[in-house]
């Protein structure tokens, strides 16, 4: 059985997404900037659509809705974007569990001169709300908080730290990708300023995205060139991509609801199922967590032992394990809710998607067990993590 | 020689794949598990990604006679302690120790760049099983005499 459970990581395009799209390749090719002829207009009128579906999926106006490459490009023209326009304000606060597009655009700036403060969370993975509030600083240019975590699945208060931000007169960026067309998200009752959306994520086409910029919110923009996107993006529109978002955006939102309940119904069956396994326990928040996400540990195996393990038996799921990332560096957001790195090390992440089933889930129960015990009886801890910590002392001496 | 990545004009997987080799060693381990009265233990662990290998061996004249392990890390941490006990199985203490982590990555067809560090576990720990019974037989003639 073929078991695609990482869909946080990202998504196959839907069938009528991908319908959609087609004419813009091959016969409404025309640029949008060229609308003085008929497939340059058709070509705008395509990408106008798209903005009124992505802007009614947030309660934001169209022109509030700025067409990108992705969450990548989303986080970075937010974050790089306000911090250069303003010179005396040279602070900003984000959580500890953000994106590597946040983080890593944070250590850039870092290096340009800018302070950043890491606000902490807990154990969930909730973010501190009274460090956020003794964070702000006279020259706080903007507060970067991600909706949920792409890991362990805790959606933030949002609406609060909104609410703090716009209290003390600061830009509030959020990084939706993860949320958007998967949870109900409205930009005004969440005093939200600026918001990144990715489409690969709900069923679209990689490669595209928005950001949300709220009316009177000024940026710097990373491109320059013809001025397109309110001069905030330069560069001739990916059309068929920003169609196919829309068109994923807005069938996400409405299905959300009845896809919502399926999906929650099959995580609790899932988390159920799994943590029958000794030894394991879920991460994240118990009821403030995505409907699609599942993340467990389990003690004394390797995390990419146990990923090459489920993919021989055809499932398809992540780890946040040291082994497993470009790094050899344990998982940020596992580290900032308290695991230590031994426990990191049996993380697994499970989302699920519109494909999968119940017997699907009932699948990963079934096998799941076989592959932790296999890997328990290789590992030389059983009990407990004994003599663990003298081992790693003994470090190469080549 | 390997040439850098940017000027190879063809693609080299093992970048990114584990061999098929190595594969199969992670998923039939020989030797696994642990060993009751060995004779030399060694146990390590990488700082860097935080992974630990046991080496457990039997030694009689001079030679391994029974060697087993116990991992706690990644596939190639699996693989390569695996295939370092059955390298050393049978071989004289002086031979064994010479055993280096590149002996180790050629034995399971390579491996990707970024999990060589994976096979300095096991060329270690099995040094290190060696020199713990080096350390307890010399204690023992020591009190013989
Ligand atoms: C929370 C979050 N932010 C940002 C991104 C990056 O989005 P993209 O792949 O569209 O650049 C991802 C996905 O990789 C994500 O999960
Ligand atoms: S030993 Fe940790 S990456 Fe292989």
């Amino acid at each position: 059985m073929n078991v695609y459970m990482d869909h946080a990581s990202t998504t196959p395009v839907d069938p009528r997404v991908v319908e959609k799209m087609m004419p813009y390749f091959m016969e409404k090719y025309g640029n949008p900037s060229s609308s003085l002829y008929e497939i340059g207009r058709e070509a705008r009128k395509a990408v106008e659509e798209s903005r009124v579906k992505v802007a009614s999926a947030i309660n934001a106006a169209p022109g509030e809705i700025i067409f990108t490459s992705g969450g990548t490009e989303g986080d970075n023209l937010a974050i790089k974007g306000t911090a250069l326009l303003d010179k005396d304000k040279k602070h900003i606060i984000i959580s500890s569990i953000e994106h590597f597009s946040v983080l890593s655009t944070c250590d850039w700036l870092k290096k340009q001169g800018f302070e950043v403060t890491k606000v902490p969370v807990d154990r969930y993975g909730v973010v501190d709300l009274s460090e956020l509030e003794n964070a702000i600083r006279k020259d706080t240019a903007l507060i970067s908080v991600m909706h949920a975590n792409n890991e362990i699945g805790t959606i933030e208060p949002i609406e609060e730290i909104g609410r703090i931000a716009s209290d003390n007169g600061i830009i509030f960026h959020t990084n939706a990708c993860q949320t958007a067309g998967r949870v109900p998200i409205d930009v005004r009752k969440m005093d939200i300023d600026l918001m990144t959306l990715s489409s690969h994520k709900i069923y679209g086409p990689k490669g595209a995205g928005a950001i949300f910029v709220r009316k009177g919110t000024r940026l710097e923009p990373l491109f320059h060139g013809g001025g397109h996107e309110r001069k905030l993006r330069s560069g001739t529109e990916n059309v068929p991509g920003i169609v196919g978002f829309g068109e994923a955006l807005d069938l996400a939102c409405r299905e959300m609801r009845k896809e919502g309940e399926r999906l929650t119904r099959l995580r609790d069956r899932l988390i159920r199922g799994i943590l029958k396994i000794e030894r394991s326990w879920l991460n994240g928040h118990p009821e403030k967590r995505l409907p699609n996400n599942a993340h467990f540990c389990f003690k004394f195996i390797e995390g990419e032992s146990m990923i090459l393990e489920l993919d021989f038996n055809g499932i398809s799921g992540g780890t946040g394990s040291a082994c497993s990332s470009p790094t050899l560096e344990p998982s940020h957001v596992l580290s900032a809710i308290g695991l230590p790195k031994e426990d990191v090390h049996g993380s697994l992440r499970l989302t699920l998607g519109k494909q999968n089933t119940k017997e699907e889930v009932d699948y990963v129960i079934e096998v799941l067990p076989k592959i932790i015990e296999r890997l328990r009886n290789i590992s030389p801890f059983k009990e407990d993590f004994g003599e663990y910590e003298s081992a790693l002392a003994h470090e190469h001496k080549h | 020689m390997k040439v850098p990545w940017h000027t190879s004009i063809s693609i080299d997987w093992s970048d990114w794949m584990y061999s098929d080799k190595l594969i199969e060693e992670f998923r039939n381990p020989k030797n696994m598990g642990k060993m009751e009265n060995p004779d030399g233990v060694g146990k390590v662990g990488n700082p860097t990604c935080g992974d630990v290998m046991y080496l457990y061996i039997k030694v009689n004249d001079d030679r391994i006679v029974d060697i087993k392990f116990e991992t706690f890390g990644c596939a190639a941490a699996i693989g390569t302690s695996s295939i370092i006990t059955e390298m050393a199985k049978g071989l004289t203490l002086d031979e064994a120790s010479k055993i280096t982590k590149q002996d180790v990555a050629d034995e399971v067809d390579g491996l990707p760049p970024i999990k060589m560090h994976c096979s300095v576990l096991a060329a270690d720990a099995l040094k290190l099983a060696i020199e713990d019974y080096r350390k307890k037989k010399g204690k023992k003639s020591d009190m013989k005499s």
